[in-house]
């Protein structure tokens, strides 16, 4: 044992896949002292029902589990219960109105009491009080209320025909809360709740003893977890902030740290920091797209609050001729290679994530400059007066506004997405707006994404779980923001299309797997198609780890830190 | 040491001291001849006039475009990298070499000096003009004292990010239209920091000017009915001319690295303007690999404040007569 | 002179509450929204009612007289209670930051320790290391003293820390491996050993913090020492034969110091404001960390308490300063 342990360790140090000895890993809980693990950006809150942020979900996902999530290849796994109810075992009833949910016996929370159907009932109170303000209401939608026939079955009624039941208590998001603890949190009480906040009692495989907000958490091993000899770590150090620079140096370079999440950097800028020799990045694919939303309304400034980005249509952008050009002009192999490296590929679907419903229609992986501006010559867009930037054939300058948000990476792609626009006659002006008030929502402010006051913008978007027909339902003519709905809406872009509309109705209804993966993909062919957006890059998930942790398999579905109970250490070349 | 009539303090007033000398000569001859005898603010002179000239003309010689993006030829390395590294990926196309979308560094320099340089000086020429003014204005004047001392106190106290973010939302629309996106938000840039950074100026100013009106010659100057106006130009500025010129050397290192910093915010230019500041930031993640590209940037900051810093001096030196006269 | 401060203390409440009112209107103006962290994936509605929890939906005057009132009356009463185990509180609603939901103040003093660990001991290093080398640098002006000092504190003053930080970490962390890059907040000097790895975590920000701190004290300090060497009472005070160091130390420094005490005094309303890039660097978590994080979610309540506790302070040290040229230079008179 103690020659393979040593063998083991340089194996690590080799940076060879250490995965093969998982299996090989056993022994008793906390054999392997500490982790530690770094987020830049760091957790402010425990309970992922009143922060939707991701930091806040994942540290939050090491206390609290849900019933069942998805597994790293995205497939529905039983958690806290037996399986997975299905049509066919029984579990969800024939119209399609009802899921039954059967707890796993002998589950119990940290704190030594049994999990029981009530705790998964309150959370679904909790949750829906009008005045908690809770984070993951639409985790609950449609739910009409939630039954339980005894302390291990938990019956979850839909008001109409959900054909994907698995919103409520599925997924790092949706976990279960202990009833005892939360009972006096309810609605408005929810906020002034700092101690359950800060740390919730959960069925998972560690227990939080210090949690400082916005900075460290320090947890220990949960006594009471199910599994006799998890985790093998006796504790966890959660260390946020910095940046993720910072977080990537401190895994690979300095191995202070054991595991860094989501690096955000350019790949060179990894691969010199793999040179340090001691861990290595893990890439993983959800449906992350990096996209270019076409305004499909009039941003012109002169136009007042009411009609800025609501009257259509714009000028010249909603032309095929003219968004096929643009995005033809676009070499999408470099810029995954300049921004995103391993963790990055070429899509040029909305919808690239899960494979079924990736469309596999277009074609975009080379870049077509005189393609695109034979294109433009032959639609008539010609640069009468010779300053190298085409007119429209009512002589409307090709100039647009490209606005995204402040972040290395992105204005790199402006640079570039610029250059190759100006190759086709097509004058940009960037500008980049502070993340905070970007996506912040402001009416008040200008610089909303949803506002969308200019003719491009870029970012990226995404949807949790595996399900797209929500994420879908952001093409629909009714969900474009508007002063109407105080800016507030989902088809950033403004697409409106009466065939897309009814279609995705059908998809709303549609039970059957294969068939709504289909209408899946002929709704994502449609927005792209019809200029709702050129899609640039189907954006993973890199994050870092030490060469002497063992276990670690990247979700992009759910938590990152999804399996942590199976976390090891592999040598001791620490 | 010099005779006791030339210590006397500051121009003795309404009778000029060149009067008392047998040949009137020019006061800035003067002040000139002892600025050239001061080796370091020469030196800095010099240094400032060759870095003004770079980053203004040499654009007209090097007439490569900073924007231009040429993604074979990334990460070319400068040309000297060949005495150590005979293998480094050079050109002489690119004597300054390339950055990771291979733009050329040189012509980022030179552009990105042009904004900085002009960013800094006019921030702060801003920040020392209302600094200055609020100072004097609040020692000399005790009724005003109070009145502007807490609305220093108030600026002081404003959160700068929402500050500047306000600014943003109200002024950034009106002032593209009117001067087009590049002037429009230099001219926010410029406000931006000018009206954050005068109050530690203004503070010591008013510190000093509130010790020198109780001075003798100060009192002297009054007894003998000098209108405040006067008291101030002639009397009270030459005198707290120092700090006022430390604060504007500092300010102008302020200056060009809040600039950089905005940028980063997301509230700075757009990210098609390079400026020292900012291709410092965008370098130091490839800090090791690519050492040049925060050296450069690096050194132009910093050399172009300790030149700034060394002009202070000498030109403090220089308009002080008791040292002039020596 | 005690006259004068009773007077500039009293005044200091009306104007602290107009602070109050500008740095809430400014926040309120200020674009940025507590939802703007929020992933995309949460849908509008959800995040409007989200809002409506947060108290958003109150006109901004009831939210700003409930912002005082909570300052005012209960965090206090919270505080007594909290020494004396009385009960006034009685579960009053305390100010409560929307990113975490938890009380503002218990955050705030979560972070005071290494905040002042780092940048206040940085700020009395930096101070300290300055003074000397002002002095100095005046008296024997363009020595080799004076022009080394210049050159370093410039150089160093115009180097941002986001690069000198990383510099320093790339040096000492990655390359030699013998500093931490990553600060523990959570680390407790209880021996020699735990004291030991508390200076190795602190002396990489409190010396790049320092830098700057000794750059500008010392110009400030060299610049007044040299207008005050040139005076006539100077030349007095060594006609009259008084030694060298009684003529510097004690005449000529003292009258040297009002610029000097205006800027300690501007700067230490600043430690407690943290050093934003600094401690992000270092990851520090300190109060700078806390306010920035504030500010870019939109966390009024938060934004609000801290900037307006550095308002009091900025006012406190400013009327420090405005007595201590009272003392330095008696002719200064207020009355």
């Amino acid at each position: 044992m103690k020659l393979k342990t040593a063998l083991m360790g340089a194996v690590a140090t080799v940076a060879v896949a250490q995965m093969a000895y998982a299996d090989a890993h056993e022994g008793e809980r906390g054999r392997d002292g500490e982790v530690k693990i770094i987020y830049w950006q760091a957790p402010s809150i425990l309970n992922p029902y009143l922060s939707g942020g991701t930091k806040d979900i994942e540290s939050a996902s090491l206390m609290l589990e849900p019933l069942a999530r998805y597994n790293a290849s995205g497939e529905l796994t039983p958690w806290l219960v037996d399986e997975v109810p299905t049509v066919s075992n029984g579990g969800v009833s024939e119209d399609l109105t009802s899921i039954t949910w059967n707890i796993t016996p002998g589950i119990v929370w940290s704190d030594g009491t049994p999990f029981t159907s009530a705790d998964v009932k309150f959370t679904y109170e909790y949750c829906t009080d009008p005045e908690s303000g809770c984070a993951q209401l639409t985790k609950f939608d449609g739910v009409t209320s939630v039954e339980t026939p005894d302390d291990l079955t938990v019956v979850v009624n839909f008001g109409q025909p959900t054909p994907f039941p698995y919103g409520p208590f599925v997924g790092g998001e949706s976990p279960i809360l202990q009833a005892a603890q939360f009972a006096d949190c309810m609605g408005a009480k929810a906020p002034e709740c700092t101690d359950e906040n800060f740390g919730p009692i959960g069925t998972g495989p560690f227990v939080v003893t210090e949690f400082r907000t916005n900075d460290v958490i320090q947890m220990v091993a949960n006594e009471n977890y199910r599994d006799p000899n998890k985790p093998a770590f006796a504790s966890v150090t959660f260390k946020g902030g910095g940046d993720a620079t910072a977080a990537g140096r401190a895994v690979m370079e300095t191995g202070e740290f054991d595991y860094a999440w989501n690096l955000q950097l350019a790949p060179d800028v990894i691969a010199q920091m793999q040179e340090g020799g001691l861990g290595m990045p893990v890439a993983g694919f959800g449906p992350l797209v990096e996209r270019i939303m076409l305004n499909n309304t009039n941003p012109d400034p002169s136009l007042s609050d009411e009609e800025r980005s609501v009257i259509r249509p714009h000028p010249f952008l909603g032309d095929p001729a003219v968004y096929k050009a643009m995005s033809m002009a676009i070499d999408r192999p470099l810029l995954v290679e300049i921004g995103y490296g391993q963790a990055g590929k070429v899509t040029c679907n909305w919808v690239p994530a899960p494979a079924a419903v990736n469309s596999d229609t277009f074609t975009c992986d080379v870049q077509d400059i005189d393609g695109a501006n034979a294109m433009l010559d032959e639609a008539g867009y010609l640069d009468t007066d010779g300053d190298g930037v085409r007119e429209t054939p009512d002589g409307v300058p090709m100039s647009i506004l490209y606005q995204t948000s402040t972040n290395a990476v992105r204005q790199d792609f402006q640079a570039l997405i610029k250059e190759w626009w100006s190759m086709i006659g097509i004058e940009t002006e960037l500008r980049n707006i502070d993340a905070s008030v970007f996506f912040g929502g402001d009416p008040g402010s200008p610089d909303t994404f949803q506002k969308f006051y200019a003719d491009v913008e870029m970012y990226a978007n995404t949807f949790n779980g595996t399900d797209p027909q929500t994420y879908l339902g952001n093409g629909l003519c009714d969900k474009a923001p508007s002063p109407a709905t105080q800016w507030q809406g989902e088809n950033i872009s403004r697409f409106c299309m009466e065939e897309y509309d009814a279609l995705h109705a059908q998809l709303t209804t549609t039970a059957d797997a294969d068939e709504r993966a289909s209408i899946a993909r002929q709704l994502n062919d449609m927005m792209v198609e019809n200029g709702g957006m050129i899609p640039l890059v189907h954006r993973g998930r890199l994050s870092a780890h030490a060469n002497s942790l063992g276990g670690i398999d990247l979700n992009v579905w759910d938590s990152e830190l999804w399996n942590i109970a199976d976390w090891y250490r592999t040598g001791d070349n620490r | 040491m010099t005779d006791v009539s030339q210590q006397i303090q500051p121009p003795l007033d309404p009778v000029e001291p060149a009067a008392l000398t047998e040949k009137p000569r020019n006061q800035w001859l003067d002040v000139w001849d002892q600025f050239r005898s001061h080796k370091g603010a020469m030196a800095g002179l010099i240094f400032l006039i060759f870095i003004t000239l770079f980053c203004a003309f040499g654009p007209l010689i090097w007439d490569v475009d900073p924007g231009k993006l040429d993604i074979r030829n990334k990460d070319v390395r400068p040309i000297y990298t060949v005495l150590w590294d005979g293998d480094a990926k050079v050109s002489w196309a690119r004597p300054m070499g390339t950055d990771h979308l291979g733009r050329d560094i040189m012509a980022n320099l030179m552009q990105g000096g042009r904004i900085s340089l002009a960013v800094g000086w006019t921030a702060m020429v801003l920040a020392i003009l209302i600094g200055t003014l609020v100072g004097v204005l609040a020692g000399y004047f005790r009724r005003l004292d109070w009145g502007l001392m807490r609305f220093t106190d108030l600026v002081l106290s404003l959160p700068i990010l929402p500050l500047l973010l306000v600014m943003m939302l109200l002024f950034r629309d009106p002032l593209r239209a009117a001067f087009g996106p590049e002037t429009g938000i230099f001219i926010l840039i410029v406000t931006g920091i000018g009206i954050t950074s005068w109050m530690q100026t203004a503070r010591i100013v008013r510190g000093d000017v509130m010790a020198l009106k109780e001075r003798e010659f100060v009192l002297a100057a009054r007894s003998i009915g000098t209108p405040p106006r006067r008291m101030i130009t002639r009397h009270v500025l030459p005198n707290v001319l120092s700090p006022i010129m430390v604060s504007a050397t500092l300010g102008l290192a302020t200056a060009i690295i809040t600039e950089s910093a905005l940028s980063f915010l997301g509230l700075g230019f757009p990210s098609d303007f390079p400026t020292w500041g900012k291709i410092l930031f965008d370098s130091v993640d490839r800090m090791v690999a690519f050492p040049e590209r925060v050296l450069w940037p690096g050194l132009a900051i910093s050399l172009t404040v300790l030149a700034v810093n060394y002009i202070g001096d000498g030109l403090r030196d220089a308009l002080d007569p008791r040292i002039r006269g020596m | 002179m005690l006259n004068y401060t009773i007077r500039r203390l009293v005044l200091s409440i009306p104007t602290l509450l107009f602070i109050a009112l500008v740095i809430f209107l400014l926040l309120e103006l200020a674009p940025g929204d507590p939802m703007g962290q929020m992933p995309l994936t949460i849908p509008d509605d959800v995040k409007q009612r989200m809002r409506e929890a947060l108290g958003l939906g109150e006109p901004w005057y009831t939210r700003f007289y409930l912002w005082l009132y909570q300052f005012f009356i209960v965090e206090p009463q919270y505080w007594i209670d909290g020494i004396f185990g009385t009960n006034f509180a009685d579960g009053a609603q305390r100010i409560i930051s929307f990113q975490s939901r938890s009380p503002v103040f218990d955050t705030i003093a979560e972070r005071l320790p290494q905040t002042l660990w780092v940048v206040g001991m940085s700020y009395v290093v930096g101070v300290a290391i300055a003074l000397p080398i002002g002095i100095i640098s005046a008296y024997k002006q363009y020595s080799v003293f004076d022009q080394a000092g210049t050159f370093v504190s410039m150089i160093g003053f115009s180097v941002p820390p986001f690069f000198s930080g990383v510099l320093v970490i790339v040096i000492f962390s990655v390359q030699l491996g013998w500093l931490p890059s990553i600060y523990d907040t959570t680390h407790q000097v209880v021996d020699w050993e735990t004291f030991k790895f508390q200076l190795q975590q602190m002396i990489m920000p409190v010396m790049v913090l320092a830098l700057q701190t000794t750059a500008q004290v010392s110009r400030y300090m060299r610049a007044s020492m040299l207008d005050n060497l040139g005076q006539d009472y100077v030349r007095t005070a060594r006609a009259k034969g008084m030694s060298e160091s009684v003529v510097v130390m004690r005449h000529v420094l003292r009258n040297s110091m009002i610029p000097v005490v205006t800027v300690i005094a501007l700067g230490i309303p600043s430690i407690f404001g943290g050093a934003i890039i600094t401690e992000q660097v270092f990851k520090v978590n300190g109060l700078g960390q806390l306010l920035i994080l504030a500010l870019q979610g939109a966390d009024i309540p938060m934004v609000m308490t801290i900037t307006f506790l550095l308002a009091v302070l900025i006012v406190l040290m400013n009327l420090i300063a405005d007595i201590l040229y009272g003392v330095l230079d008696p002719r200064i008179r207020y009355d």
